[in-house]
């Protein structure tokens, strides 16, 4: 959690105080990028002795300038800012119906019994099979990529929202109604809370999904995005920007991870494992 | 003081407030019982209980419970597993309906009232995503403004000696801690019936005797009727005025206990008197 701080900001005189602990920190720091900038050197020297082909891998310095005329165009920003506005309205949009159906199916009997085998069964179609109806039905606009997204986020939010609440501890719930709560009380102090954890499951499943199908859909069909860029770039043969394209939603992935664990954190501080766990 | 100006219904509390001194000093007796004669304090409940039967499904759990409990008395329920000790004691606080018979909840004149009784369980049940404090003002129920809410609970956590606890995660307690946090729950209300579900009974040797001294002493001060089911004939024998054994859903013993509190553990009397008990349970077996 802390160890940047302490491997950039540390006095010296900190460092020589705990000189056990340092070394272990800062390889947490570095272990995890080891892997990456290990395969970035191999395929650097593999293109520039020429044992990597040009059309088939772009070198890591061809795809840096690809990454540099793109930026100062304003290309690249503006066809992130496009997906990323995508993406966030289908997690808003299905997100919140399946973090409502969740809850009530979680909460109410009648509602789980009217919705739960309907949800189940709309949940085994593979959401991109529905493409060709899609765009049948909305044609290729933005309606057609924000159904796709909002679908493909709904169910992993809805399974494990109507699952964390359904397994909120017994003992909890009755001690909360002995001591006089109900209705929206019981719900914000014991049962959303006790959902929590699984909620943020749902959720960090959801973001990957959601990364998932907007690249799908953006490469099908779009006149904007980093699919679009992808897709355009492969028709002129372009394999520099393809590959830059998918860094990026490698990059925007990660950074969605991070957002939702830094919440996770924030949230569930009550729980041990969050008092402990370093930032993996 | 700090809470006059609100003129909250449990205002009653703000003798609790102006106690600065620390907490081991709670303990002395003088002082709780200048708190049991405060007119303010909620009224003890009295207990009548006629002819009282449970049923589940062709289980008869109690079978013609007859009892009367005298306000503020401390009452010990004793028996074997499955006796019947648990679910009396449901019905007691209110938690339950009985299938037959009637239970009264009797205030000061003897006139009828509906249960304020608050009940420590056996697992702490404590909210892991509250601090302390606020696991003790779940006890004071919803419609405490939570300034006042984190006040008392504050204060009932000074009466547990856990004021410097207040605001810790739970899973940062040990199990005594987190149990004596759930008693100040019960008590942050004042209930005029405090239930006691074997409230010691996943806690080890020595948290069991000094959290005894604790029990006994909260009583003392709240002037609350308790009830207290047990399996531990010395338990009961220590904390309470009246022991009964209840065997098959029946009473098969009613002992008073007349030692005056606060009791010493070891006391010879007491040691017979456990031993009667013991008989009791055990000869029949």
């Amino acid at each position: 959690m802390t160890t940047f701080e302490t491997f950039a900001g540390t006095p010296k005189t900190a460092i020589q105080k705990r000189p056990v602990r340092l070394p272990s920190l800062s390889r947490d720091a570095v272990l995890p990028y080891l892997l990456p900038a290990l395969l970035v050197v191999v395929w650097q020297v593999g293109s520039a002795t020429g044992w990597i082909s040009d059309r088939i891998m772009p070198s890591p310095t061809a795809v840096l300038r690809a990454f540099w005329e793109t930026a100062s165009s304003g290309a690249l920003a503006n066809d992130i800012a496009v997906s990323g506005a995508r993406a966030l309205a289908g997690l808003l949009v299905g997100g919140s119906i399946g973090f409502l159906l969740g809850l009530a199916n979680g909460v109410s009997k009648l509602s789980e019994q009217l919705t739960d085998t309907t949800l189940q069964m709309l949940r085994t179609i593979p959401h991109l099979a529905l493409i060709p109806l899609v765009i049948l039905w909305f044609g290729i606009g933005e309606e057609a990529k924000l159904f796709l997204t909002s679908l493909g986020v709904l169910f992993p939010i809805y399974l494990n929202t109507y699952h964390g609440v359904r397994n909120v501890d017994r003992d909890l719930l009755e001690m909360g109604r002995i001591y006089g709560m109900s209705g929206w009380t019981l719900f914000r102090k014991v049962i959303f809370p006790g959902a929590l954890p699984s909620i943020f499951v749902g959720l960090r499943y959801g973001l990957g999904i959601m990364w998932l199908t907007l690249i799908v859909s953006e490469s099908i069909a779009a006149s904007s995005g980093i699919g679009h860029m992808a897709n355009n770039a492969r028709e002129f043969m372009m394999t520099d920007v393809v590959v830059l394209a998918l860094l990026i939603y490698a990059g925007l992935g990660k950074l969605a991870d991070v957002v939702a664990r830094a919440l996770e954190r924030r949230a569930l501080a009550w729980n041990p494992v969050y008092q402990t766990q370093k930032e993996v | 003081m700090l809470i006059a100006p609100y003129q909250h219904p449990l205002a009653f509390i703000a003798p609790l407030e102006t106690e600065l001194d620390p907490p081991a000093t709670r303990a002395t007796v003088p002082q709780s019982e200048a708190r049991h004669e405060t007119p303010a304090q909620p009224q003890p409940v009295a207990l009548r209980l006629r002819n009282v039967e449970k049923r589940f499904g062709d289980n008869r759990v109690l079978r013609g419970i007859d009892l009367d409990l005298e306000a503020g008395q401390f009452l010990a329920i004793v028996g074997k597993s499955g006796c019947g000790k648990s679910t009396l004691l449901r019905l007691l606080t209110g938690l339950d309906t009985p299938t037959d018979g009637h239970i009264g909840f009797l205030d000061g004149d003897g006139r009828e009232m509906t249960s304020n009784a608050r009940i420590v369980f056996q697992e702490p049940r404590l909210l892991p995503w509250f601090d302390a404090a606020d696991n003790v003002a779940v006890g004071l129920g919803p419609t405490t403004s939570k300034v006042v809410a984190r006040q008392l609970a504050e204060a009932a956590l000074g009466d547990v000696q856990l004021a410097e606890k207040a605001g810790e995660w739970p899973s940062k307690l040990s199990g005594g801690q987190r149990q004596r946090v759930s008693l100040a729950r019960a008590l942050v209300s004042r209930p005029g019936l405090l239930a006691l579900d074997e409230p010691l009974g996943a806690l080890d040797a020595l948290t069991r005797i000094s959290m005894q001294k604790l029990l006994s002493r909260v009583w003392r001060e709240l002037g609350a009727t308790a009830v207290l089911v047990t399996h531990d004939v010395a338990e009961a024998v220590h904390l309470a005025d009246r022991v009964i054994v209840l065997e098959e859903g029946r009473i098969t013993l009613d002992l008073p206990v007349p030692q005056p509190h606060p009791r010493r553990h070891g006391d010879p009397e007491l040691a017979k008197l456990e031993g009667r008990l013991l008989a009791a349970i055990l000869g029949e077996a």
